[in-house]
Parts: structure tokens; C-alpha cells; sequence
């Protein structure tokens, strides 16, 4: 590990200082963890009185449930929406925002606020937006194309709605990360380019593509942990997994079956499955971090 | 711009524009239905045209929504929280790199596996440690069977039950969403860049490590501190799952939260108009803050997550 040649001697004074960030973790952190992987081996009773371990019954009665298996299903057809939108707009807004020399700080500016807005209220905004006897988006898409929209009830429109909230609130974090990314890019890069005659198009696939390609690569990696964990929000709040749980994805899942359900085992056992996956993600994170670090040093 | 494209210059800006309307327009409309009447608010469609009912509309939110305490609810989790985040985040990056002990890796690696370990993924338990803070106290009490032990010296049963709660108190609020690795993180990264020199200039005017923490290594970090300070409080603010679970009296939830009981239901009138005048109070306070502290915020999010 990276270190200092000059440093100070009082051992006490370093534990000490660390000792809060240790114990809070500790608390928190890795206790829950811990019980949270025991208690995945085992089946407790309704009222928490005896457990029984069971290897792994958890486990394969998950994999075994069509509802887990729909509650993946879904989970990736949700992330895939979201990235693809969220990321694609992101992109394109930046791209223009960076372009538009003098407005940048402006469009910066107009564009940058959705990302205080929580996601629970951003499901509320546009359940509003799309509510069948109230939105007005609603109410013009049926009058324009002539469709029977009910989030309310279709599990398709649902679906679509907690996409279209989710992706809302996430273009301006994207947007941000593009921005910089594309702010980053040399100039005489481009210039180049442009004298060699390449066309504006070429030059953003040929040279700006490809030298965003690791913001790219970040950016998907953070929208898909959003929509697998942050998500949780506009899902509780909007449709609260349904209609028939046409949007239940894992995280909304594990807070239903162990809090509502109270089914302990199968909660905890899902935690830890998605737990293995954001390790998986952090890993391929760093793996790119990594290579990054070589790419521009 | 490098050669002369009108067109697409042209494309850019009608581009912008659109995007920009099309980003802000679920705020927009928000906004215009809190400031109309019920009968406006609920006509298909509704008018676009802004109302004069606002000032009543959010006095009505405000006290069916109980905002003034829901909203000082979240005030207190989100500075909690950013100061709580920055503070331990400080001392801990200050320990990992200053200080040379056996341990260090292994702290530094303890901390940034969490990481890996968002509420989300370990809701119950972490639920059960923060309703009863001794419930692990209590299982090594039980497992020492120091129950048995005291009884026998009392001379009669006595059964010792440790419990603390942290549910519905604002410490359960702050206190699990306090440690962050990324904040550790980015301090880390930070002292890294600082020179030697600076140490070891201190050093040899005798300060001690305290002093050269507070004179020299908090000023230089105000920077980082500031984006830090805009960014966790946002994260505070708009905190969900947490104190859904941890809170059941509606005295101590926060205004996200609080925010759903002002949703008409089907069965309601549809109050959509007091709804969205809710919805702005709640949204304002972190949007003000991400707009007046743009800069800091870009700063602080890109290198965050460099």
C-alpha cells in the first residue's frame, strides 16, 4: 500500500483516531453481514423462536421459485432499460452541452438538478405525469396513439413508468460524468482530425468515442448498481412491486420477503446473492480503475 | 468550434433546448399544478396555465403532511449524516496515512470492503442490530451463561436483559449510514498528493500530530470537505430504505418518506394539487443546494469516483 516516508510515531493516537470508522463498521457493517450469511443457512420458525441449520436449502428452493426467477427476469430487463436510456440521453445531452461552447456552464446548470431529486419523488412526479385518469402525458399518449395506458393496472405500463422515472433522475448524474469526460479529451486531438478533414460524426466515433470509452464504462457500472439498489424508491413508492408483481425487482424482493413475509431465511438468503454481485461489480470496477490508470499514465 | 458547421450548430442548440424541457418538464408541471384549485387541478386535461392557489396549497401540505417536523427530521439525518461521514471519514484517512502501525492495510481494507455492503443487501439484520444495540453483548452474556452465575450468587432467578434501541431516535437515523468508504477513500487519495515536506517542516517545529492535523491538513482539504459537505447531503436527504425501516412513528420520519401519505389514493379525492406543492418543499432544499454549489458538487462527484 501507498505510503508516506514521514509519518508520526503515536501508535495510541492512530487507534484512536480510526477507532470510530472501526466500530461503526463493525456495528453495522460487517455484524449484520455476518448474521445476514448465517442466517441464509438456516430456517427459523414464524415468531424467531428455533432455527434449524440446512445447508443450502435456502439456496436451491430460491432458484427453484418461479417468482425469484421472474424477479431476476425482471431486474435485468429494468437495469438493461434504464442504462440504455439513461446512458444514451446522458450521452447525447453532453455531447451537445460540450459543443454548445458559450452555454455550457448554462446547460450545465439546467440539466444538473435532477440529480438532488430523490428517487422516491421522482416516481411520484411521474406517476403524476402518467397517471390514467389525471397525467397528462397519459391522457395524450391515449389520445395521440390511441393505447388503453394503465400503470396501474398493466404490468407493461408499470414496467415502463418505473423505467422512464429511474432514467429521469439518472441522465444528469450520466450527463455529468460525459461532460467531464468529453472536457477531458485534447483538443489538438480533434484538431488534427478536423484538418486531416475528417467530418464532426467521424471524429466523435473515430477519437471522442473510443477516448470515453472508460467514463462509458463507469457510467454503466454505476447506473446498474442505481437501478439494483438506489431504484428501491421509486419502486416502494409508485407500485410497490406490482401490479402482480410485474415489477418486483431483487431489492424490493428481499425487503418484501423479510419485512412483510418475514420469511428470514429466503430474505437473507437473496441478500446474499446479491451480495456476491455487487462483489462481482466492485471487482470488474477495479479491474477498470486499473487499467485506466495505465491508459492515461 | 473547429471549422464552420452551421447546421449542426443549429442541431445543437434546437437539441439542448429540447432536452432541457424535456429533462425539467415533470418539474414544471409540478409546479404549476400546486399552484391551482382542486376543481382546475383534477379537469382532463389539466391546464397549463399556472394558478394563484400555490401559497395555499403548500400551507395546506404543510401542516396535512406534518412538513415542519418531517422536514426538520431530514435536515437533522442529512447534516447528521455529512458532518458524522466527513468527521470519521477525516480521522480515519488522517490514521491510514500519517500513522505507521501493524494493522494499517488491514483497516484500510476493512473499510473499503463495505463498499460492497449497501443497506440494501443486509436489511434485516442490520435492522435487528439497530433495534436492540447489545443484542451481540446479550448472546455472549447468555452463550457465558452468566445468568446461572449471578442467580446463584442472588440466591434466586434474575434473567439481565441489555437493550438499547435505536428505532425512531435520530442516532438510528444517523448512525448506520455514518461510516463511508468512498469518503475514506477520497481523503486517502487526497494526503497522498499533500508533500512530504509539509510533515516534515511540522515535525521539526514540534508539532504534534493533533496540531498538524487541525493547522495544516483540515485547511488544505476545505476544497474536497466543501464537496463532500454538498454531496452526502443530498444523500442524507434523499435517504429511503433507512428510515422507512427504522421508523414507525410518523413524529420521526423524514419528508421522502412522509411525502407518500399526501398521495391520493383511489379512494381520495384526487389532491394531486396538494401533493405536488408537498413534493416541492421536499425536492427544494437539495436542489438549492446542488445548484448554488455546482462547482464543488462536479468537482467532488467526478473525483469521487475516480
Amino acid at each position: 500500500m501507498l505510503r508516506k516516508r514521514s509519518y508520526f510515531k503515536s501508535k495510541g493516537l492512530a487507534y484512536f483516531l480510526v477507532l470510530p470508522q472501526i466500530i461503526i463498521t463493525a456495528t453495522f457493517f460487517y455484524w449484520p453481514a455476518i448474521r445476514g450469511i448465517v442466517s441464509s443457512f438456516m430456517r427459523s420458525d414464524p415468531f424467531g423462536l428455533k432455527s434449524t441449520f440446512i445447508w443450502f436449502d435456502n439456496y436451491i428452493n430460491l432458484f427453484k421459485d418461479p417468482l425469484y426467477l421472474k424477479s431476476i427476469g425482471i431486474t435485468l430487463m429494468f437495469s438493461g432499460s434504464v442504462a440504455l436510456l439513461s446512458i444514451s440521453c446522458g450521452l447525447f445531452l453532453a455531447s451537445m452541452a460540450n459543443r454548445a461552447l458559450r452555454f455550457t456552464a448554462l446547460t450545465r446548470t439546467l440539466l444538473i438538478w435532477p440529480y438532488a431529486v430523490a428517487p422516491a419523488i421522482s416516481g411520484i412526479l411521474w406517476l403524476f405525469l402518467l397517471h390514467p385518469s389525471y397525467g397528462v402525458v397519459a391522457i395524450w399518449l391515449n389520445r395521440v396513439f390511441g393505447l388503453n395506458w394503465n400503470p396501474l393496472l398493466s404490468s407493461r405500463d408499470a414496467m415502463l413508468m418505473v423505467v422512464l422515472a429511474s432514467s429521469w433522475k439518472n441522465i444528469s448524474y450520466n450527463f455529468v460524468f460525459f461532460l467531464a469526460g468529453l472536457q477531458a479529451i485534447p483538443k489538438s486531438l480533434i484538431e488534427a482530425a478536423a484538418m486531416d478533414g475528417a467530418s464532426p460524426f467521424r471524429r466523435f466515433w473515430s477519437i471522442t468515442f473510443p477516448l470515453l470509452s472508460p467514463t462509458m464504462f463507469f457510467v454503466t457500472v454505476m447506473t446498474i448498481i442505481f437501478s439494483f439498489f438506489e431504484s428501491f424508491g421509486v419502486i416502494h413508492a409508485v407500485t410497490q412491486g406490482g401490479p402482480g408483481g410485474s415489477t418486483n425487482i431483487l431489492v424490493y424482493k428481499v425487503y418484501q420477503d423479510g419485512f412483510i413475509g418475514l420469511n428470514l431465511g429466503s430474505s437473507s438468503a437473496q441478500s446474499v446473492v446479491l451480495m456476491l454481485l455487487i462483489v462481482f461489480i466492485t471487482i470488474l470496477q477495479f479491474k477498470f480503475v486499473e487499467r485506466k490508470v495505465q491508459y492515461t499514465g | 468550434m473547429v471549422e464552420k458547421t452551421p447546421k449542426l450548430d443549429f442541431f445543437t442548440y434546437v437539441a439542448l433546448i429540447i432536452g432541457i424541457v424535456v429533462v425539467g418538464f415533470p418539474i414544471l408541471y409540478a409546479i404549476i399544478a400546486a399552484t391551482l384549485p382542486l376543481e382546475e387541478v383534477s379537469k382532463v386535461p389539466m391546464p397549463l396555465i399556472p394558478g394563484d392557489q400555490l401559497l395555499v396549497n403548500i400551507k395546506e401540505a404543510w401542516t396535512r403532511g406534518d412538513l415542519g417536523t418531517q422536514l426538520f427530521n431530514s435536515f437533522v439525518m442529512a447534516s447528521g449524516i455529512t458532518i458524522g461521514k466527513i468527521v470519521v471519514s477525516l480521522f480515519g484517512a488522517f490514521s491510514i496515512v500519517y500513522f505507521d502501525y501493524r494493522f494499517r492495510t488491514l483497516v484500510f481494507a476493512t473499510v473499503f470492503c463495505t463498499l460492497m455492503l449497501p443497506v440494501e443487501v443486509r436489511i434485516v439484520p442490520t435492522y435487528e442490530m439497530a433495534a436492540n444495540l447489545f443484542g451481540p453483548l446479550q448472546g455472549v452474556w447468555n452463550a457465558l451463561g452468566l445468568d446461572s452465575i449471578i442467580s446463584w450468587f442472588a440466591g434466586h432467578d434474575i434473567e439481565v436483559n441489555l437493550e438499547l434501541s435505536l428505532l425512531d431516535s435520530y442516532a438510528g437515523l444517523i448512525l448506520p449510514l455514518t461510516a463511508s468508504a468512498t469518503c475514506t477513500f477520497l481523503f486517502r487519495q487526497f494526503f497522498l498528493t499533500i508533500p512530504e515536506e509539509l510533515c516534515e517542516a511540522a515535525k521539526m517545529d514540534g508539532a504534534s500530530p493533533m496540531t498538524f492535523f487541525w493547522k495544516i491538513l483540515v485547511p488544505l482539504s476545505k476544497t474536497n470537505i466543501a464537496a463532500l459537505v454538498v454531496i452526502e447531503f443530498v444523500y442524507g436527504w434523499n435517504q429511503y430504505l433507512w428510515p422507512l425501516l427504522i421508523t414507525t412513528n410518523q413524529k420521526m420520519t423524514t419528508a421522502v418518506i412522509g411525502l407518500q401519505h399526501l398521495i391520493p389514493s383511489p379512494e381520495d379525492p384526487p389532491n394531486w394539487h396538494i401533493a405536488m406543492a408537498g413534493t416541492l418543499l421536499v425536492v427544494l432544499p437539495p436542489v438549492l443546494v446542488v445548484l448554488f454549489m455546482q462547482r464543488w458538487f462536479v468537482k467532488g462527484l467526478v473525483e469521487r469516483e475516480k
